[in-house]
């Protein structure tokens, strides 16, 4: 059976993969941003995911204003990087894993996720720049990519809480695939920041930490926010955070965050950065392998921890 | 037909890209993305008022891009992924755009955005209803124990000012 190993979360800023591809890394300015990834690519290169399933949205390159779709399941077996007017970022090309994608698909629909199935396309910095964060820049990506396009553009997005749920029916999916494959969720995009209008260079550092807090500790508050607070407090694009709950419903309701990370600014935006594994600790180290075994322990520790009170 | 209020328009310094607005910005987005392809940039530099009859754009939106007036174009219905290519066939970045459209310097704007970058205060709303953050939504709340004190509540108030 295919399972979730953990949920990634990091900006898409396209400035952090001109840096990359103009070789400014090791710039003060960009050290600053990318020293922050140093133990995650550590982290991910340890966690070995069979598969990324990653969550981003496209800024007018596979998808114009021609055609819209909300939610878009990439299931082609390779994703070429896109033109975005300075020819293609030299990444190498994105393999999928179009049998888990169909499984996806099959199993999100009929769970009444109306989704846009993509067999032909081109993926921008959305998608490229958060596998540079934690994958490094490879000769070849190590792991096949499912992409999942959001429509941040054009307003209306799906709600928080949408979003939320659409990561839940992606957990299902994945965990109704017969293989064993280790999997890791990635959202991608905010955080807090405006590119547009009068108004832009707007960062809500606040509003971002609680977002963070919120992320690990009660996911189901940030599904409550609505489009006019994130545009307001966040920033017109700021609105791109909803990707992040895919990456949150994907998960268990317990998670133990195991890194982040925030700066501002990179170009116009807040970088924000965050790890979250399955709460699995105490279940991992007494319990056996199947989740009754997990449960039957966990209330026998129950029962030992009142045990000693009432002994007190 | 002038254009539907929404909440959003509350928004200070924000043109949201919203459906009608998608809508009435479609020549102008179809132009910029006409500009990932080299030639096309070529051909628009060469005439540029010529190059843009091929589109479907009413004065405004022409002499928006002409202008280069960034601000104005969001406002016609352009978005900034969009506009962003007639950007670059300019040799400018997001960044740059941003500044333009704030009105300030390229080196003031980049130390606004090093120094943490615009502040949401003061900045959240047009009518200034809004000074501050919104308390998050509530959970739905249980409602059964106090729906039957509201349900009494109301008619009366509503008599009260009635006799007021």
């Amino acid at each position: 059976m295919a399972r979730i190993i953990a949920g990634v979360s990091s900006s898409h800023v396209p400035a952090i993969g001109a840096a990359i591809d103009n070789k400014q890394t090791e710039e003060p300015y960009w050290k600053r941003v990318f020293s922050g990834f140093e133990k995650s690519k550590e982290w991910m290169a340890q966690a070995k995911p069979d598969v990324v399933i990653l969550i981003y949205n496209d800024h007018a390159s596979a998808f114009s204003v021609e055609m819209v779709p909300t939610f878009a399941l990439g299931c082609a077996a390779e994703f070429p990087p896109a033109d975005e007017g300075w020819g293609p970022r030299p990444v190498p090309v994105v393999k999928g894993h179009p049998q888990l994608a169909a499984h996806i698909a099959q199993s999100v629909i009929l769970d009444e996720f109306d989704i846009t199935v993509v067999n032909k396309m081109e993926v921008d910095h959305g998608l490229t720049v958060p596998m540079n964060l934690l994958f490094g820049s490879p000769k070849e990506w190590p792991c096949p990519v499912i992409p999942v396009a959001v429509n941040v553009v054009l307003y209306p997005p799906p709600t928080g809480h949408r979003c939320f749920m659409l990561g839940r029916a992606i957990r299902k999916a994945v965990e109704s695939y017969p293989e064993d494959l280790r999997v890791v969720v990635f959202g991608t995009g905010g955080m807090s920041h405006q590119i547009s209008g009068p108004r832009a260079g707007l960062i809500n550092s606040k509003f971002d930490k609680a977002f963070l807090d919120n992320l690990t500790k009660d996911p189901k508050k940030l599904t409550r926010i609505q489009h006019l607070e994130y545009m307001r407090e966040a920033g017109a694009e700021g609105i791109e955070m909803v990707m992040w709950l895919v990456m949150r419903g994907a998960l268990e309701d317990k998670v133990d965050e195991v890194y982040r990370f925030y700066t501002v600014p990179a170009s116009n935006t807040a970088v924000g950065h965050i790890i979250l594994e399955p709460h699995r600790r105490v279940a991992k180290k007494a319990a056996g392998k199947t989740k009754k075994a997990a449960g039957k322990m966990k209330r026998a520790a129950a029962r030992a921890k009142t045990a000693v009170r009432r002994s007190r | 037909m002038a254009r539907e209020q929404h909440d959003y328009d509350d928004i200070p310094g924000t043109y949201v890209f919203d459906q009608d607005r998608s809508r009435q910005g479609f020549g102008i987005n179809m132009f910029c993305m006409s500009l990932m392809k080299d030639e096309n940039r070529k051909a628009f530099k060469a005439n540029e008022a010529e190059y843009l009859k091929k589109f479907n754009l009413t004065p405004e939106q022409a002499d928006a891009i002409l202008k280069r007036d960034y601000n104005r174009m969001l406002e016609l219905g352009g978005n900034i992924y969009f506009t962003a290519k007639l950007g670059a066939t300019d040799g400018h970045s997001f960044r740059h755009l941003a500044a333009t459209m704030t009105g300030s310097s390229q080196d003031d704007y980049a130390n606004m955005m090093l120094a943490g970058g615009r502040s949401v205060e003061g900045n959240r709303s047009k009518s200034g209803k809004v000074a501050k953050p919104v308390k998050a939504a509530k959970k739905p709340a249980k409602k059964p124990a106090k729906r039957p004190a509201k349900a009494k509540a109301k008619p009366r108030s509503k008599s009260r000012s009635k006799r007021g």
